[in-house]
């Protein structure tokens, strides 16, 4: 009962939010908003029992990733002020597409997920060695999932030598 | 790729490090410096102009004003000049003491410096242990001739005052103090990584540039330059002391610093020298009721702590009051090394140097 | 309901009014310490010997006119000093001061709580406590501080890293993520992890000074620097905030570092000195914080300041090499060990 209550009180916050995120005028307002998001995802993700998760989507989603939104963001908005679309219907024809396209990606995926079930995860838990929210993440990471992470930490690194490359005047 | 502008910043003229009234342009390029422009005349008093009004007893008075931090040393070069126009004998009684004095002034400015510059850089203690230290000697010249900061301390041909009964006794106390504090304050910057990386390779100027840009004092010398008034033209009692003067290899601030640290320990030897031979005899020399020089000019130049200061003062013969008074401040010819210095240096360097010249505004704008 | 509710609100609140009083008996101790230092004697005229400085530097902070840059973001304005405090305050609820306590015929755990991700949520917070000083750059609406405040954010994220990647080999060494695990892990391992993990601590110290804006690594708030600094435009009791969240963070850090390296709440010696633990878990606790807090006032009273590029440079390519280096080593000989 209590979960639920705090289930759908996080989601109205994290769609209002959102809504907020797209609507406002302001960029640096719109980033601020983002971030207000992302801790409520973290409050969810709490709610699902995973901490670690929710630790992890504070430090470097919120406290990592949109800082570095927030520096281009100050830093572009310091130089070129917003500039204004001509063709406003060019701007909504645009929009409306896009929401078309996702709306149909969306259907696409819920009846795909209900003619091929996934299967029961629940079995593999069961088959951990490692009790506690952490152990589990680690353990799944490094046996089952192994090749994402190494592929994963294979393009931040190629991510941060590409931008080492530009900002660098000379080399 | 990306297009970037270069960024004017004012510095000054009131802001904490820049040692006075000074204002510096700087033109930069994100963090570096790519072009300074030096904007003085903030605490420009009129110095030499007065000077023509007043005779020349009175302009003692206004000479102390210009490096008020080293005010006996502006005291001793205006009345060597005067005294070299009238050809006056100085008694060596008040020669010695005038050796002393001006040794003391060197310590006390240099007391200063390393307190400002190293506060400019961070290290905030060692300024209060400086000012600490320049307190001694400022009660030492306030037993002396009662101020602390504006001495008028000389008299054309000699001194006004002979020194009190006990005085070369507590100067000889505060040397053996002032020795154990220089072993404090290098202690704590000498051989600091931080002060190292924030000095060493910072405003090289090599010494034909030194040379070129008409330097003197420890920036000269800091670049291998050996020249010092003291030894090269010796003026008051040096033609009879025994001393050392430090040079630099790089041209660095640190070698400028480690140029005027070792100045402190050359200074504390001379002065426990001269105190230990003062001779006795009258403290002034025979002088004229009236000042009034033949018509002529002339220039002398004593080695103060920042550098060369020179006097030319032109008398014309017919009234007490010079005709033309003109000062050399080293620090205005030093302050040119600015912006050769700072070029393709970052913004926080410009303090270091600023601190690195040992500027002092009175005598820039005078 | 009273275990559930009363009693961890009645921690937070202790703990709060705790932290609140000792942040600005920190300035205090701060102003004093450093005049020590410079042959001086600091605040001696509010009361005696200055003990009252604090509040009188409250109340006129509280009584300054509150000016807001016309033009500057009214909501992120007022908000950023609030983002800057808020995190330092909420990491307590965590921290361990000490074991059990019997009061009231009830045994009550002395820390507010203890979660399993506890080091893990420290770290986060902190990261968040960022954005206080990018908004406050920002929303004074004027290009020094906001170049200062990318400054100073910049650097507190380099370090980061190398602070979290010490974090990582002391987990390494105790197993767990709680907090309360590491204290029980030294415990038992019957030494203190700073012995065991020397070069972890030194960069934690090194690295704490960073986050802190603390010198020697205090340049983006020098007040000898052209820039103001991101807290120009602020006065009154908003600048107040940013202050105090300084050295909230200040006492922060030295408590996690108490925690994490030098055995929380443990005495020293349990087997060679039983006597000392007649003195209470969180004395001990104390003593071990005010040793760091005191170390942190000693290096700004004693150290020069570092350029921004070898700040830089330092955070980048010795601390982090060092850390990860360390944490290399960690691993493998755990796994020998093991």
């Amino acid at each position: 009962m209590a979960e639920s209550i705090a289930f759908y009180t996080l989601s109205a916050f994290i769609l209002g939010f959102a809504l907020l995120v797209v609507t406002t005028k302001d960029t640096v307002h719109s980033v601020l908003f983002l971030v207000v998001d992302f801790l409520f995802v973290a409050a969810l993700y709490v709610l699902l029992g995973a901490q670690f998760l929710a630790a992890i989507q504070v430090l470097v989603y919120a406290g990592g990733i949109v800082v570095l939104y927030l520096f281009v963001v100050m830093l572009v908005n310091l130089k070129r002020p917003p500039e204004e679309y001509r063709d406003p219907r060019r701007r909504s024809m645009l929009g409306i597409a896009l929401s078309v396209a996702v709306l149909l990606e969306l259907t696409a995926i819920g009846l795909y997920s209900r003619s091929y079930p996934a299967p029961a995860l629940a079995a593999g838990a069961a088959a951990m060695p490692v009790t506690g929210n952490t152990e589990q993440v680690g353990w799944l990471l490094y046996t089952s999932y192994l090749i994402p992470f190494e592929i994963a930490s294979m393009l931040l690194l190629v991510a941060m030598i590409g931008a080492i490359v530009l900002a660098k005047r000379e080399l | 790729m990306f297009d970037t502008d270069e960024l004017v910043i004012n510095m000054g003229p009131q802001h904490p490090s820049t040692h006075g009234v000074l204002r510096v342009v700087l033109r930069l390029d994100g963090e570096k410096v790519v072009d300074l422009d030096v904007v003085i005349g903030y605490l420009h008093r009129g110095i030499e102009k007065l000077s023509e009004n007043r005779n020349w007893t009175q302009i003692i008075l206004l000479t102390d004003r210009m490096d008020y931090v080293a005010a006996a040393t502006n005291n001793v070069g205006y009345c060597e000049t005067v005294e070299k126009l009238l050809q006056l004998e100085v008694p060596r009684r008040a020669r010695y003491v005038r050796t002393i004095l001006c040794e003391l002034q060197r310590i006390a400015s240099h007391c200063l410096w390393i307190g400002t510059h190293a506060m400019d850089i961070g290290a905030m203690t060692v300024f209060l242990y400086a000012f600490r230290e320049r307190e001694l000697i400022l009660d030492l010249f306030e037993e002396f001739c009662g101020a602390r900061l504006t001495y008028n301390s000389m008299r054309i041909g000699g001194l006004p005052l002979d020194i009190p009964p006990g005085w070369e006794k507590k100067v000889l106390e505060f040397c053996n103090i002032m020795d154990g504090k220089l072993d404090e304050y290098e202690g704590l910057l000498t051989h600091n990584r931080i002060w190292l990386e924030r000095t060493k390779g910072v405003g090289v100027l090599t010494a034909a540039e030194a040379i070129d840009l008409g330097l003197s004092g420890p920036p000269l010398r800091g670049s291998g330059v050996p020249r010092d008034l003291r030894k090269d033209e010796p003026y008051a009692a040096y033609d009879e002391m025994e001393f050392d003067i430090p040079l630099g290899t790089v041209g660095d601030t640190y070698d400028r610093y480690l140029v005027r640290l070792e100045e402190f320990r050359q200074s504390l030897r001379i002065i426990r020298q001269a105190t230990q031979g003062i001779p006795e005899g009258p403290i002034v020399g025979k002088v004229p009721r009236l000042i009034k020089p033949l018509a002529g000019e002339t220039y002398h130049a004593i080695e103060s702590p920042k550098g060369e200061l020179g006097y030319f003062i032109v008398s014309d013969g017919k009234s007490t009051n010079p005709y033309r008074f003109r000062v050399r401040p080293p620090s205005f010819c030093n302050l040119q090394a600015l912006r050769r210095m700072a070029k393709g240096h970052l913004v926080a360097d410009v303090v270091a140097l600023i601190g690195s010249l040992d500027v002092v505004l009175g005598e820039v704008d005078r | 309901m009273i275990d559930s509710l009363v009693i961890p609100l009645l921690k937070i609140v202790i703990v709060l009014n705790a932290t609140l009083v000792g942040v600005t008996y920190m300035v205090l101790l701060e102003r004093k310490v450093i005049a020590w230092a410079q042959s001086r004697l600091g605040p001696m005229r509010v009361g005696p010997y200055g003990i009252l400085q604090p509040i009188a530097d409250a109340v006129k902070l509280m009584l300054k006119e509150d000016i807001t840059p016309t033009r500057a973001d009214k909501w992120v304005f007022t908000a950023a000093p609030i983002i800057s405090m808020v995190p330092a305050l909420i990491v307590y609820a965590v921290i361990p001061f000490g074991d059990k306590v019997h009061l009231f015929g009830r045994d009550i755990s002395l820390f507010i709580t203890d979660i399993n991700v506890g080091l893990l949520y420290i770290v986060s917070v902190a990261s968040v406590g960022v954005y206080g000083i990018i908004l406050a750059g920002y929303a004074s609406n004027s290009k020094f501080p906001l170049l200062a405040s990318l400054r100073a954010s910049a650097q507190l994220i380099s370090y980061e890293v190398a602070v979290t990647l010490t974090l990582v080999s002391v987990i390494l060494v105790a197993g767990t993520l709680s907090m309360v695990g590491i204290v029980r892990a030294q415990e038992s391992a019957g030494v203190w992890f700073g012995f065991i993990q020397p070069i972890a601590f030194v960069i934690f110290f090194i690295g704490g000074l960073a986050e802190t804006n603390r010198a020697p690594f205090d340049l983006p708030e020098a007040e000898q620097e052209l820039t103001g600094g991101f807290h120009t435009e602020y006065s009154g009791m908003r600048f107040a905030l940013f202050f105090l969240a300084e050295y909230a963070n200040m006492i922060v850090v030295s408590s996690v570092a108490t925690t994490l390296f030098l055995g929380g709440w443990l005495a020293p010696f349990p087997h060679w000195l039983p006597f000392l633990s007649i003195v209470p878990g969180w004395i001990w606790f104390l003593i071990k914080s005010f040793i760091f807090l005191y170390i942190f006032i000693w290096v700004r009273a004693t150290l020069p300041r570092y350029r921004y590029d070898q700040l830089m440079r330092l955070g980048w390519k010795v601390l982090i090499p060092l850390a990860i280096l360390n944490l290399v080593v960690t691993g493998i000989i755990k796994v020998l060990l093991l």
